[in-house]
């Protein structure tokens, strides 16, 4: 009886290790891929970080922590710091109240609603680059179409990209443009999803429209809103395409946000363990926002 | 709903949509328009000329330029579909050790932005050669942790009893995989596929470190040579170009909406 009980045991042991086997044959493409494309990479980043690195990857000295001394003490990082949390200041917000509106509007049962829905789902389909230089040409200061019309209604024209002052504000434009359909898609789909019947039981209570959208619809859709919120933060943090296009990080730096610094720092200048510093700056303020939006979200997030 | 109620509506729908299309349409507007046109501000072309679109082939190859970014993109589109799919089974239906761990390695993985770790990955594709090379703008993208969650949670609403009476029959694991697991997925693999797709032919900051000459440069990188060549004098070629580069990929969303919106919804509420 014994002896069974353990041989048993034993096929036991033997199958859980033929079936770590079998899963991990499964899983290998891409754990491959991702230690070396992804979890090496940022340790390799780090490492970086604390040397001199020149052009092409040649590691020097070590330099320690100076790297980091120099960018905090440096005036161009500290602007560059500024113009991407004003960035995401100026993006995020709008992005997401402007779509919640759209899919607000758009989920209402009318004939040809799905036209509507196409259409404000289309910028998913508009790349970085096309977008930003439909945008590039809207903003022309002679030709662009925003400034005649600005004229047509009797306000002066705006140097909306060589202008220090407006520079970010219209790369901000352009990309919430861009980020409306992905935003919308996903808005959408969370209100097509509750269900009809609190509307109904609601309505029977003679709640009017204002009234089920703001303690219904909103406070239901919360979960969705909060993984929309998480996705445009990270996508703000990690803008890159419409800057390289539109401003190059000027004027006087003022567009410069953080990807296009690294990428100008590394790939311009040459200056690898500099821009890693940066790199690992940006990942630690990724690993924050993350943190502290599911520990915020986690108790304000209304789940159903 | 009443009439004055459904008229509103339609109205704030109506001038949504021409404000949010209206950078698109005036694109294609202006590139069918003569300079001259563009110079006056007009909104409308007075008549429909084909003449920038013959000549932004000749100002770029672009051909060759969107050549390549189908290429890349159905490349990734392939790699992500068979990677993602491959562990998205072994999470859904093989339960071994230590599953639940490496599971948590892939969900931190979010936390890691490509952005931060390109300067390796860069010298990386540098030492294997790859620059310049389907390789070098390929591969790296194939594994797609958001692409393993989609179909995860789709391969999970799969009955386990169908694996069961499978393996009664002595169907193996890979078999079930390929014969039953996929194709009862084709509209999460449809949507993780059009979504790869199209973010791979949107992809720029990639491109632009492993390519320095045109043999597979894509058509965004491309969009910036047209730019230098003729933002000085022809902004209808340009927007000619911009807008060959964007039909592929509206019609692509237009075609495959349906699914994008199933795929997504799927990760962003049950997920």
């Amino acid at each position: 009886m014994a002896k069974m009980k353990r041989k048993q045991k034993r096929s036991g042991n033997h199958n859980q290790v033929r079936l770590f086997g079998t899963g991990m044959i499964y899983l290998l493409p891409a754990l491959i891929l991702l230690v070396v494309f992804l979890f090496y990479p940022i340790v390799k980043t780090l490492y970086f970080s604390f040397y001199e690195v020149g052009g092409g990857g040649v590691v020097n000295e070590f330099v320690g922590m100076e790297h980091y001394q120099s960018l905090f003490q440096s005036e161009e990082f500290r602007k560059s710091m500024v113009a991407t949390f004003l960035f995401v200041l100026y993006t995020v917000p709008a992005e997401i109240i402007i779509s919640l509106f759209l899919a607000i509007i758009a989920s209402e049962k009318l004939k040809g609603i799905g036209f509507f829905r196409t259409v404000f789902s289309s910028t998913l389909g508009v790349s970085v680059a096309a977008g930003a230089t439909i945008f590039l040409f809207l903003f022309h200061p002679s030709l662009g179409i925003l400034n005649s019309i600005l004229g047509f209604v009797g306000i002066d024209s705006i140097d909306w990209l060589t202008n220090s002052k407006w520079a970010l504000f219209s790369v901000a434009l352009t990309t919430v443009w861009m980020h409306l359909g992905i935003n919308f898609i996903i808005l959408l789909g969370g209100l097509q999803n509750i269900s009809g019947e609190l509307y109904e039981s609601a309505e029977m209570d003679g709640a009017g429209y204002w009234s089920r959208l703001f303690k219904i619809t909103i406070p239901l859709l919360s979960p969705v809103l909060f993984f929309v919120t998480i996705i445009a933060v990270i996508g703000s943090f990690q803008t890159f395409g419409q800057i390289d296009i539109l401003t190059g990080g000027g004027p006087a730096g003022s567009t410069n946000i953080i990807v296009y610094s690294i990428y100008q720092q590394a790939f311009s200048f040459g200056n690898f363990g500099y821009a890693s510093a940066q790199a690992i700056i940006l990942f630690v303020i990724i690993l924050i926002v993350t943190i502290i939006q599911f520990s915020v979200g986690e108790k304000k997030v209304h789940y159903q | 709903m009443t009439m004055i109620r459904k008229t509103f509506f339609y109205f704030l729908l109506s001038i949504s949509a021409l404000v949010l299309f209206f950078p698109i349409l005036y694109a294609i507007s202006a590139s069918f328009m003569q300079p001259q046109e563009i110079y006056a501000g007009k909104l409308l072309p007075s008549s429909i000329s084909f003449d920038a679109y013959k000549e932004v082939f000749n100002s770029i190859p672009l051909l060759h330029y969107l050549t390549v970014s189908f290429w890349m993109s159905f490349i990734v589109m392939v790699g992500q579909l068979i990677v993602c799919s491959l562990s998205a089974y072994a999470f859904a239906f093989i339960p071994f050790k230590g599953r639940n761990l490496i599971f948590f390695l892939f969900l931190s993985t979010m936390l890691i932005p490509w952005e931060a770790t390109i300067i390796p990955n860069f010298l990386t594709v540098l030492k294997l050669g790859w620059v310049n090379t389907y390789m070098g703008l390929t591969f790296p993208h194939f594994a797609l942790p958001f692409g393993v969650f989609l179909l995860r949670q789709h391969f999970l609403t799969i009955p386990k009893e169908l694996w069961e009476s499978a393996q009664v029959d002595g169907c193996s694991r890979f078999r079930f995989y390929w014969k039953f697991v996929l194709p009862l997925s084709k509209s999460s693999l449809s949507a993780l596929g059009i979504y790869g797709f199209l973010t791979t032919w949107n992809m720029y900051l990639w491109p632009l470190l492993v390519t320095n000459d045109d043999t597979v440069r894509p058509v965004q990188i491309g969009l910036k040579r047209l730019i230098a060549n003729e933002s000085s004098s022809s902004w209808n070629l340009v927007m000619a170009g911009v807008v060959s580069i964007l039909l592929p990929t509206l019609m692509l969303l237009f075609v495959g909406i349906k699914y994008i919106r199933e795929g997504l919804t799927a990760g962003a509420v049950k997920g």
